[in-house]
């Protein structure tokens, strides 16, 4: 306590904020886990697997010698085509993520403003949410032309859902005191939502970004095993291709690839997020 | 319609017949004011009083008596079934029970969010702002967010928000309820000051009786739900006011005559 009375609010208590410094303690936990994922690997390929079934897990340093460290060999060998193919998925999902969050995030706002509208949408985004979309490949190939295409319906379809979701309950979280403030001085219904419900949106509007992310990817890599012409593509193509020729190697590296690009856009949104309300956002863990 | 009549005191207790009168120069008039919720609830029943400029009316009653909904008539948050309500609605100042400041502002851009909502320009909100701020005393806390102030701050923050506009009239529904004892005395005394300064009808909720005497030019006390005004009391001290008016003999006994009457409210 201050005992200069003049100024009220220095006697106030101010709530510092923590200090975000680098702790070593942060990095313990994940280096942890990534020596037990490598353990468990080497257990499973090494004594789990019998001898003749161990093509099917290489164990981590031939997948580093034979997947990673080749930069090419033959056909589709190696480190470079992997990375071509995963370049190709890349696009394909970010572009599709792209397209979602616009679609998604005016759903939400479409659905926020009306309850029946609300209630009129809910039943079919559940659906298509858990309707197992690669089954209907044949009726996606005969409605829609060109292999690009069908490839991003995939990846809209697989990850809108999470962005609707949060937007609106984003969108519809604003506290009833705080909508008042907005009706005392006439705001309009574009006023309310550009200065108070977006902006109250905003974290879990990250939330769905992150989610979707992760599926976005998901989606751009199964698409590629039902959408692609001509030769090897996208990076889902060559996990197939792997797959069918038992590369072991290289089908590890490339699905350890193809899981690197979900949790770099995963990362990115989650550092996005930081920047953008870390602010005034916080998450709270209690003790 | 006037219910609770006692006698009269050395504080020049007014009963009934004063508070139906129409003032002409009433900011805010309330004429035989009632309200029945859709559910048939009745809120409030003939509930006249009006607030001057320069007057100060706080109004306290039992939980659910139906307070807030004055302030809610009167602002046009809720619609009156019965009797007019007459204010200027333009000119109105609204502090809520919580200080709802937005927490993705600073505690500046929170303050010119109702200039901002009236398209007042920039520069002359930013200015706005930067007197209110240090009317609440919030210098040096402009750039700060809602969460890094003090449940005091927030209220202040709150305050300044509405003082942008200069209010004619000012309503407070409860506002200092969730604050520590200190804070809220402190925030009373800011209230009053600003209450001198600026001239505006203030119209205030609470259920603290001391908070009412202090803060009022006269205070009433309302009955339990549906919610009527059963006594009013002339608060007979100046303006200046200061803390050890609290601990006065007449302090006292102006609370004691007003929590007899609140007594009377509860069924």
């Amino acid at each position: 306590m201050s005992s200069n009375d003049t100024s009220a609010a220095s006697v106030d208590e101010i709530i510092h904020e923590d200090k975000n410094g680098f702790k070593v303690s942060d990095y313990i936990g994940p280096a942890i886990t990534f020596g037990l994922f490598i353990g468990l690997w080497y257990f499973i390929s090494g004594v789990v697997l019998p001898e003749h079934k161990r093509f099917l897990l290489p164990t981590p340093h031939e997948v580093i010698d034979e997947g990673f460290l080749v930069w090419r060999t033959g056909e589709r060998r190696g480190l470079q085509p992997i990375l071509v193919s995963l370049w190709d998925s890349a696009k394909i999902a970010l572009i599709g993520l792209a397209i979602t969050i616009v679609l998604g995030m005016t759903l939400a706002v479409i659905m926020s403003t009306r309850r029946w509208l609300e209630r009129a949408t809910w039943p079919f985004l559940v659906a298509v949410q858990s309707a197992p979309i690669l089954a209907l490949t044949p009726l996606i190939r005969a409605l829609i032309d060109g292999t690009q295409t069908q490839r991003l319906l995939v990846v809209v379809l697989i990850s809108i859902f999470p962005i609707v979701s949060n937007t609106l309950f984003g969108l519809l979280s604003a506290e009833k005191s705080q909508h008042e403030l907005f009706t005392l001085q006439g705001a309009s219904r574009w006023v309310r939502l550009t200065k108070l419900q977006f902006p109250a949106a905003l974290p879990n509007i990250f939330v769905g970004f992150r989610i979707s992310a992760g599926l976005a990817v998901i989606g751009a890599v199964v698409g590629d095993f039902y959408f692609r012409e001509g030769g090897v593509v996208g990076i889902g193509a060559i996990i197939q291709l792997y797959r069918n020729r038992l590369w072991g190697p290289e089908l590890i590296a490339s699905i350890l690839l193809a899981s690197a690009l979900g949790l770099v856009v995963f990362l990115f949104f989650g550092w996005l997020s930081r920047v953008a309300i870390g602010k005034w956002h916080t998450t709270n863990r209690g003790q | 319609m006037v219910t609770g009549m006692r006698s009269s005191s050395v504080f020049d207790m007014q009963i009934g017949t004063n508070m139906t009168q129409q003032h002409a120069s009433a900011l805010l008039d309330f004429d035989n004011v009632s309200m029945t919720f859709p559910d048939g609830t009745r809120a409030l029943e003939d509930i006249s009083f009006s607030v001057n400029a320069g007057e100060f009316v706080t109004v306290v009653g039992p939980s659910g008596c139906g307070k807030s909904t004055l302030l809610r008539i009167a602002s046009n948050l809720e619609a009156n079934t019965g009797g007019t309500c007459s204010v200027d609605r333009d000119s109105i100042g609204y502090v809520f029970q919580d200080p709802t400041l937005m927490p993705w502002r600073t505690v500046q851009r929170n303050i010119e969010l109702i200039a901002e909502l009236h398209k007042i320009p920039k520069t002359e909100r930013q200015a706005r702002a930067e007197e209110a701020i240090a009317l609440v005393g919030l210098k040096g806390f402009e750039d700060k967010y809602p969460r890094q102030l003090s449940g005091g701050m927030r209220m202040r923050a709150s305050l300044a928000r509405s003082l942008v506009m200069k209010p004619k009239v000012f309503l407070f529904d409860e506002p200092f309820g969730a604050l520590d004892e200190i804070t809220r005395e402190r925030l009373n005394d800011e209230v009053l000051h600003l209450f001198q300064s600026e001239g505006f009808a203030g119209l205030f909720i609470t259920h603290s009786i001391s908070e009412a005497v202090y803060m009022s030019t006269k205070v009433l006390v309302m009955s339990a739900r549906p919610g009527r005004i059963i006594a009013s009391f002339d608060v007979p001290f100046g303006l200046n006011r200061s803390h050890d008016l609290r601990y006065e003999p007449k302090f006292a006994e102006l609370c004691g005559e007003i929590s007899h009457a609140l007594r009377g409210a509860h069924k």
